[in-house]
């Protein structure tokens, strides 16, 4: 009952109202009624700030006798009637605010809030911007080449000392990069193959060629499209788990952790994610092989061409140099993904969107990065005639 | 006007049981908090503390019971009477969670903007008021990341006190600060409990605190799975038969109950 009782009065007390009188002395009176908190307030405090306004050279006096409450609400527009800057002899008070609410009020330094909140930083120009983001490139850049040397030293280290490396670790991470991706390598290589079939089969039979298409397929898919799709795949799902996961152990704090225990967060958390992935991608990459040559050749017999055709033709076209040349990129492939995930995650920086944004960032810059790669294989092949 | 009024139960909190699926953190507990009290829910790691603040305001399920808030049943409530109800309380979290891409004020600012229909510079002079209530007016347009922690929990009362709720609840707002830091969030919250007759409920373990600002307390035990004492920290520091409540307020180790 007391409850209910003390809610009511809390609550049904009438909301803010504001009337406005002139005094004898020619001051005008703003006298305040009711309930003043942040829901109530809006209306009155704005024809208070317009009464204000409209009376420059007048005195004011803000009646706040019959005021029943006062939050922090309320309390902020008395300090703001009271703030405003005003002519001599035009000065704005309160009275008869009741002590628990002058309290409240005496609480705040008027002439600090009187000024306007400190002003936001000025903007930056152009060609500022262009210089920052330079410097921040060449920043990035060195900081890449420093990875590449801090990890390739922590590799040949792993490589002479075998059992110092985590092969715990390296063998869960190679059932999240490797086993667990084999559904969507599988999903889309297959799907390529198909694609690459039907649209290339159609023009084809107009000069009676289909059966060349087999010829296409076995080049493209084992030279190029297996290993760079497979590559781009796991630069998507692995590289920015990787990121993801260092970056999260970065904002808690456990990579401070690893450093003061003395232990290397690249030996520790890098070289084991990047023996994994050189372990994984090949495999992945003659797995994606496999399955664009089949799809392929599944599509090929809704051209009427047998499966044993386009098998005995793939395999006139293709020989082993055509695979190796293919899976000899994949190790570079692994190398890129892992390392660029494991930086991107190492340079997270701190706040909740801080992991969002090294994810991303590694998956954007090892596309990138693939895709460059792959352009300079193709140029050395070209040279090397291979 | 409500000052004259006798205590009054704000939070009623009626046969509450809590855990994790099989487990069973609290059983049956029951207790009350009067209006413009300052209230404390005190107990050893793993008693349950921030369990039952969370289930306080509503951000966890019970097993059993209810808990009303200003006479409305938070667990059952749902929609338009939820937001109601949550309109009434404010939450400082342990670690501030202040939103780190906004800056102070646009932080404390976010709920007014949300439930009030105020105009943009009324709701900045609140926001900055309430920073300066907490020592922050000059770091309003600073980010989260930029504030130590102790200042992070401060901005993230401010934050809780954006639309003057009834009711506060705070979790471990000590935890972490430094003796002085830690004394001003004291002060705040008898000023706050004083002058506007805000009702406090604080989960914390620092003595300091306690014996500064608590009205009453209540403390939770892990084997009990519930409360085992309640009342004037004090008074259960002098008198309390329970050995476990008299080797919390004497800072004893564990053996020590055992030989005693």
């Amino acid at each position: 009952m007391n409850a209910a009782l003390a809610s009511a009065t809390g609550i049904l007390v009438a909301p803010a109202r504001l009337t406005i009188t002139d005094a004898a002395d020619g001051s005008l009176i703003l006298a305040l009624v009711g309930r003043l908190d942040a829901y109530s307030i809006p209306l009155p405090w704005a024809q208070a700030s317009a009464a204000l306004a409209a009376a420059p050279t007048r005195r004011i006096i803000v009646d706040a006798a019959a005021v029943d409450y006062c939050d922090g609400g309320g309390i902020a527009m008395l300090v703001d009637l009271l703030r405003q800057p005003r002519a001599d002899g035009a000065a704005v008070s309160v009275r008869g605010l009741r002590p628990e609410f002058q309290a409240l009020l005496n609480q705040f330094d008027l002439a600090r809030l009187a000024a306007s909140a400190a002003p936001p930083p000025p903007r930056v120009g152009a060609i500022e911007e262009i210089g920052r983001a330079t410097a921040t490139l060449g920043r990035d850049l060195r900081t890449q080449i420093a990875f590449v040397g801090e990890t390739g030293a922590a590799l040949g280290y792993a490589l002479t000392h075998p059992r110092r490396v985590r092969w715990k670790d390296v063998w869960y991470t190679c059932e999240q990069v490797g086993a667990n991706a084999l559904p969507i390598v599988a999903l889309i290589s297959f799907l390529f193959g198909v694609i690459l079939a039907f649209e290339a089969a159609v023009p084809m039979r107009q000069f009676g060629a289909e059966i060349f298409v087999a010829d296409l397929i076995g080049l493209s898919v084992l030279r190029e499209l297996g290993p760079l799709m497979t590559a781009i795949l796991l630069a998507g799902r692995s590289g920015a788990a990787f990121a993801a996961e260092i970056g999260t152990m970065k904002v808690n704090e456990e990579l401070n952790a690893l450093t003061t225990m003395g232990l290397d967060p690249v030996r520790f958390l890098v070289v084991t994610r990047v023996i994994a992935s050189l372990l994984m991608v090949p495999l992945l990459s003659l797995f994606a092989d496999l399955i664009g040559v089949l799809a392929g050749g599944l599509t090929m017999l809704s051209f009427n061409i047998p499966f044993v055709t386009y098998l005995h033709e793939v395999a006139s076209i293709v020989d082993l140099k055509d695979v190796l040349a293919g899976l000899a990129k994949t190790p570079v492939f692994a190398i890129l993904i892992a390392g660029i995930g494991c930086l991107r995650g190492l340079q997270t920086q701190t706040g909740a969107s801080a992991v969002g944004i090294s994810a991303t960032r590694a998956v954007v810059s090892g596309i990138v990065t693939l895709v460059a790669v792959d352009g300079i294989f193709a140029v050395i092949y070209y040279i090397l005639d291979i | 006007m409500t000052s004259a009024l006798p205590a009054a139960p704000i939070v009623r909190v009626e046969a509450l049981s809590a855990g994790y699926g099989d487990d069973v953190v609290l059983r049956d507990v029951s207790f009350e908090v009067n209006r413009g009290e300052v209230f404390i829910i005190l107990g050893g790691s793993g008693s349950g503390k921030s369990t039952l603040l969370k289930h306080m305001i509503g951000l966890y399920e019970p097993l059993a019971g209810h808990v009303f808030i200003d006479g409305a049943d938070i667990v059952t409530a749902e929609g338009a009477a939820r937001q109601e109800i949550l309109k009434k309380i404010g939450v400082m979290y342990q670690s501030g969670a202040l939103f780190g891409s906004m800056t102070l004020l646009e932080n404390v600012r976010l709920p007014l903007e949300e439930y009030t229909a105020l105009p943009l510079p009324a709701m900045d002079l609140i926001a900055r008021m309430k920073l300066e209530l907490v020592g922050l007016e000059t770091f309003c347009g600073h980010m989260p990341a930029e504030l130590s922690g102790g200042m992070q929990k401060r901005a993230a009362i401010a934050r809780a006190m954006a639309l003057d709720p009834g009711i506060l609840f705070l979790d471990e707002p000590s935890a972490g600060l430094d003796p002085i830091t830690s004394a001003e969030v004291d002060a705040l919250v008898r000023r706050l409990a004083a002058s506007l007759r805000i009702t406090f409920v604080i989960v914390t373990h620092e003595l300091a605190s306690i014996y500064a600002i608590a009205d009453r307390v209540i403390m939770l035990d892990k084997r009990a799975q519930g409360i085992i004492a309640e009342g004037d920290p004090r008074v259960l520091r002098d008198t309390s038969e329970n050995p476990r409540v008299r080797q919390f307020f004497r800072r004893e180790p564990e053996a020590a109950t055992e030989t005693a």
